[in-house]
Formats: C-alpha cells, sequence, structure tokens
C-alpha cells in the first residue's frame, strides 16, 4: 500500500483546507523559484527521467510531450492548455484535484508553461463542473493575489492563468476539438498534422495535458526523478489516482502506486467485490472506452498501461468500473453505446452513422431481438469503424462492443435463445377500463 | 449526436443585466486581441443563467452581436453543446447520469422515481416545479448514482434519498448539496484506510530541493 509520506495528492478527500494558506502548509508551492531557477532543460529532462506518462488516457509520456515545443517567438506565443475536461465514463480524479488541492495544479501549470516558453495558460474545465470551477477560479485569484503566478509576480517569469469552462460535450475531450472548442467553435477534432505543438490554439505552439499530469509535475520535481519512477512496473512509474466505480463495497478514488495488483488494488482500498471475489463477472479497468477484461484474467493483473495492454484492454484514465455477476453485462455495453451515439460529434461519416447503427443493434442484443449471425456482422461492423475516423472516438466507440463479443458472446447467444424460446416475452396489453 | 432546435416560442428580446454586462467584459478580455470568439460558451452560459435556464434565440443573437460574430457561428454553438437548454425547464432541472457506472449502482431505480413524480422527460411538471433529462456522464463516479439539479450535484442517491430530496426541493426546505449518505468527497464509505496524517512534508516543506543548506 502506498505509504502516506509517498502521496502527491494529501488532500484528495477535502479533509484538509484547500486554500492557499493550507496548501502552503502541505508543501504546495515550497521552492518554486529554485526549480525555475535551474532552468527548462532541467525541468524537462527530469520530467522524463521521471517516466511519467500522461494521465489523461493514452499515456504518451509527457517530458517528452514537451520536449516537442518550438523555441520561443515573438509573433507565435506559446500556450499551455490544461485538459480539465474530465467527461471519460467512470472518471472522477480531476474533480477531486481541483476542489481540494487546486494550488498544486496552478503551481504545475507555472512550472509547465515555464519548461514550454509558454507565458499563458488556459485551464479547459468541463461545463457540468460548476463548483469545481468556481473553487478553481478562487484559488487561481487568491495566487494572482499572493503573486505567485501573474504579470509580475515572485517567481521573475511573467505568467497568466485562465480558467475556461465547455458545455457538456464529451468530443471536447480530444485535445483538438478542445482548442477548437476554447476558440469558440463546434468542438470537432483536427486532422493531425500539424500537431497542436506546432499549430494549436490560435494557430500558434500549444501543448494539452490532463489535469493530473500537471498537478503532479512539481511534487516529481521537488522530490526528483527517481523517487517518483521508483513505483510501479518498468515504464510505468509513479502513482495513479484510480477512480474505483460500479460493483465494489466502498467505491472511491484513492492515490496507489501503478502496477498494484487489481485484487490488492480493491481488497485494500475498496472494501472488496459486493458478494466476494467468486461474484466478479467483469472489470473494465480504464473508462468506457476500453475492453472489458473478464474476472478469471484481470483478478491478479497488474494496474498498469502495459499489463492491460496485453489483455487488449488499456489503463486509460485508471477509472475502474466493476461488474459482479448481477450485473446484465449486454445491457451495460449497450449502454455504452448510447453514450457513444450521443457524443458523436458528427464530423466523420464512420463514426457519425456507425455509432448510432452499433447502438441500435445493441439495443436489439440487450434484448435477444436478433439473429446470431449479426454478432459477427456487429462485430465486422466495428473493425470498419475503429481507424477511420479523425480522432479516437469512433475506436472508443467500437472497442467496448468488440470486447463484449470476446469475452461474452455466449451471453448474447443466450439471449438470443431465450428470446427465440418465447417471442412474446412482452405481457398482452390490455386497455384499462 | 442529438437532434437540437430552437423552441417554437421565443421572448422578443433580451438583454444582459448591468452586473452580467459588467462581467462579460473580463471574461472577453481574458482572450487575445481578435480571439474574443473564445468568450462565447461562458457568455451563452450567463445568459442562460439568467434566464431561466434556457436559452432562447435572442440570447444567442445578442452574444453573437457583442463578439462579433456572424449570428450562425452562435448559433452552431449553442445547438452543439448540450448544457444549453434550448426550450424552458422546470424551476429545479434535474439532470440524471444514466452511463454504465451509475446504472450498475442504480439510477434506473431513480429514473423511476422521476417518471412518477415528474412524469415523462423532457416535459415540465403541471406546477412547473420540475423538468428531467437523462445525461451522460457527469463525472462523480466514485458516488454513483448522482443527479445534477440547477448548479448542484447530488450524490450517493437511492430511491429514498431521491425521493425525499425532490420533496424538500418541491417544499423549499433546506437540502443537503453533495453525497446524501455523509460521505466528505469520493473517500471510501466509513473513512479511508490510510491515517492520511504522515504526510511528507506537512511542515510545508515537500522535497530534498527545500530543505534549507545549514541541515543538509
Amino acid at each position: 500500500m502506498l505509504a502516506d509520506k509517498d502521496r502527491i495528492f494529501t488532500n484528495l478527500y477535502g479533509y484538509g483546507d484547500w486554500r492557499l494558506k493550507g496548501a502552503m502548509q502541505r508543501g504546495a508551492w515550497d521552492g518554486t523559484k529554485g526549480l525555475l531557477e535551474k532552468g527548462k532543460d532541467w525541468i524537462i529532462n527530469e520530467m522524463k527521467a521521471s517516466g511519467l506518462r500522461g494521465r489523461g488516457g493514452a499515456g504518451f509520456p509527457t517530458g517528452l510531450k514537451w520536449s516537442f515545443m518550438p523555441k520561443r517567438d515573438p509573433a507565435r506565443p506559446s500556450y499551455l492548455v490544461v485538459n480539465a475536461d474530465e467527461s471519460e465514463p467512470g472518471t472522477c480524479k480531476d474533480r477531486e484535484i481541483m476542489r481540494n488541492d487546486p494550488q498544486l495544479l496552478i503551481e504545475g501549470c507555472m512550472i509547465a508553461s515555464f519548461a514550454m516558453e509558454a507565458n499563458a495558460c488556459y485551464i479547459y474545465v468541463r461545463g457540468e463542473y460548476i463548483h469545481e470551477r468556481e473553487r478553481l477560479q478562487a484559488a487561481v485569484d487568491e495566487a494572482y493575489e499572493a503573486r505567485l503566478i501573474g504579470k509580475d509576480n515572485i517567481h521573475g517569469y511573467p505568467f497568466d492563468l485562465y480558467v475556461h469552462h465547455g458545455a457538456g460535450a464529451y468530443i471536447c475531450g480530444e485535445e483538438t476539438a478542445l482548442l477548437e472548442s476554447l476558440e469558440g467553435k463546434k468542438g470537432m477534432p483536427r486532422l493531425k498534422p500539424p500537431f497542436p505543438a506546432n499549430m494549436g490554439l490560435y494557430g500558434c505552439p500549444t501543448t494539452v495535458n490532463n489535469v493530473e499530469s500537471i498537478a503532479v509535475a512539481p511534487t516529481i520535481l521537488r522530490r526528483g526523478a527517481a523517487w517518483f519512477s521508483g513505483f510501479g512496473a518498468k515504464n510505468n512509474a509513479g502513482t495513479k489516482l484510480f477512480c474505483v466505480s460500479g460493483h465494489v463495497n466502498k467505491p472511491c478514488n484513492v492515490e496507489e502506486e501503478m502496477s498494484i495488483p487489481f485484487r490488492d488494488l480493491i481488497d485494500r482500498h475498496c472494501g472488496g467485490v459486493r458478494g466476494g471475489w467468486d461474484n466478479l463477472l467483469a472489470v473494465i479497468p480504464g473508462g468506457s472506452s476500453v475492453r472489458c477484461v473478464p474476472a478469471e484474467q484481470i483478478i491478479d493483473c497488474p494496474m498498469d498501461f502495459d499489463s492491460l495492454g496485453k489483455l487488449r484492454s488499456g489503463l486509460g484514465t485508471a477509472a475502474v468500473i466493476v461488474m459482479d455477476k448481477s450485473t446484465d453485462i449486454v445491457r451495460a455495453i449497450a449502454r455504452l453505446s448510447a453514450f457513444y451515439k450521443h457524443e458523436s460529434c458528427g464530423q466523420c461519416t464512420p463514426c457519425r452513422e456507425g455509432t448510432g447503427w452499433m447502438y441500435r443493434v445493441m439495443q436489439r442484443m440487450a434484448e435477444g431481438r436478433a439473429q446470431k449471425r449479426e454478432i459477427d456482422m456487429l462485430f465486422d461492423v466495428t473493425k470498419q469503424v475503429e481507424g477511420h475516423t479523425i480522432c479516437a472516438l469512433g475506436d472508443a466507440a467500437a472497442w467496448p462492443i468488440q470486447g463484449l463479443i470476446t469475452h461474452f458472446r455466449h451471453e448474447i447467444e443466450k439471449r438470443i435463445d431465450d428470446y427465440a424460446a418465447n417471442p412474446h416475452s412482452d405481457p398482452v396489453r390490455v386497455a384499462a377500463e | 449526436m442529438a437532434v437540437r432546435r430552437l423552441a417554437q416560442q421565443q421572448p422578443e428580446s433580451f438583454e444582459f443585466t448591468p452586473e452580467n454586462l459588467a462581467w462579460a467584459k473580463t471574461v472577453i478580455a481574458r482572450y487575445p486581441e481578435g480571439r474574443q470568439a473564445s468568450a462565447i460558451i461562458p457568455l451563452l452560459w450567463r445568459a442562460q443563467e439568467q434566464h431561466q435556464y434556457w436559452l432562447p434565440k435572442a440570447a444567442i443573437e445578442k452574444v453573437a452581436d457583442m463578439l462579433g460574430m456572424p449570428y450562425l457561428r452562435a448559433l452552431e454553438v449553442a445547438t452543439f453543446y448540450s448544457m444549453f437548454n434550448l426550450e424552458p425547464v422546470g424551476k429545479f432541472f434535474v439532470q440524471l447520469c444514466g452511463t454504465t457506472p451509475c446504472m450498475l449502482r442504480g439510477s434506473n431505480e431513480l429514473k423511476k422515481v422521476l417518471e412518477a413524480r415528474v412524469g415523462p422527460e423532457r416535459k415540465i411538471s403541471a406546477d412547473g416545479t420540475f423538468s428531467w433529462l437523462e445525461v451522460e456522464c457527469l463525472g462523480a463516479c466514485s458516488n454513483a448514482p448522482m443527479a445534477q439539479i440547477n448548479n448542484d450535484y447530488y450524490e450517493d442517491l437511492s430511491p429514498e434519498n431521491f425521493s425525499k430530496l425532490l420533496d424538500d426541493l418541491a417544499a423549499g426546505r433546506p437540502v443537503q448539496k453533495g453525497s446524501q449518505t455523509g460521505r466528505v468527497c469520493s473517500e471510501p464509505a466509513g473513512g479511508t484506510l490510510s491515517a492520511l496524517t504522515e504526510f511528507y512534508g506537512t511542515d510545508g516543506r515537500s522535497g530534498p530541493l527545500s530543505v534549507p543548506a545549514d541541515k543538509k
């Protein structure tokens, strides 16, 4: 179990004071000037050495991403944009950072902007997080007041931080859609290349990072890359916030070591699976966009990018959705299909039409009102959508269904048989007198 | 994608209150020269809050004028983002999360509560108090099932405490925001197993770099 002394988010549960004073007592803004004085190259190298992989889902090395930013050009100022559009079903970690430990995020923005020679940073908060946004704005105002950030601050690096928000579009969590939205347009992803590091916000070099990736940076730099990389398996370094939801006795957010076995994560922090380990059916280990994993494969699997990748799933945002044997798994995945149908931005045809098609077929499968040969057809269609769209939403809509068919085909077939055996399962409606 | 259209019946005009107008100026100033369009979502949102939580065409056009945008671009934004209500809603607008993490914890039972108490989705109750909508993941999954009512999250719901919550809101009684079962945020129910006391640097020093030279 991760020791208290190794926790980065020391106010994750909001037991302490979220204000600047409380945050500083917990170690935020401690020696920030000293870190900046070591220079941008030191910061980027240290971030690379720490092995931090982006916490927004894709797991791209953060230090490497920072190093892609071009040299300062007065005509095209660089921007840091923080992705706080936390909408992946199952994920609820950035919310806790923003409302309980906002100064860690603000300090991270300052340091990351310095490393990338950006003087302005926008934090894009999802629209529904109204109180979290207000809390974050209050924390930003406090930091301005204490001259920790601002044009003329005590760290000697001019830096402005703005809180922006969305209005309920999952797609704006995709980095280029987020930039479009921040420019005041519909959130439709852009074709890449050019990548945001060359042509991002307002056509200027931009890096988009997840809240958690940015918020852990100051602590990593203070405590050293070696400390951070000491946790977790090779290539999967660090501590991580896990969001556990679904059929566990005590769902919660928790900071743990990467590569912690699934069983330990659930037993130690979540009071075990509802009804015991024998009652576990399947787990979606990384937010709705990854394939589900059946119980026997996940129970002793280390929770990290590479181990879950080997199971054809992924760590994603570490949003662990646990399903016990009472779950109607076909319906659970069909509900995700409804989600992707609702959230497709409508730009690419395979996704716009495909998500609706998959949703309709999944609805029938959930009832059993289908033919068995349609299962293969459905699988084939998911393959047609996957990889044929501008952004990863098409893939994300396809993978849960692929996971379902791979691991729970027998459930779908049984449902079809049951329906065929009793085609009039609905009671005949009689007019009430 | 969802089809979203403007309401049939529209008010004649829309004006920001003086306070909101002053606030709008500070928001527009956050973005670089010539990039005022960036402020459209915050401005539309404020307009919606000012206008009984729904967005009339006049407000969209007003915001477009303020930002120097063609009406079409502003209408695109207003119809794209699902938080903009293009039609009137009840005094308490209940957005029930129905995505899988909440569904696993029983959001379908909550849906029945709403259907029984308020009526069908998207329809304002007869007294104008409630309307409801099933929405996609609201990002409070460790506190599932949950609903957002106007600006506030209500978490750890059950059919019983949800019915009581709706009754209390309708009667104007004070209600508990956040968790309905006494959790502070998203810690495990009944408190965490970790002590959460022996943090590194509780004295405000959080790393080797912060140790003063004379103590090294």
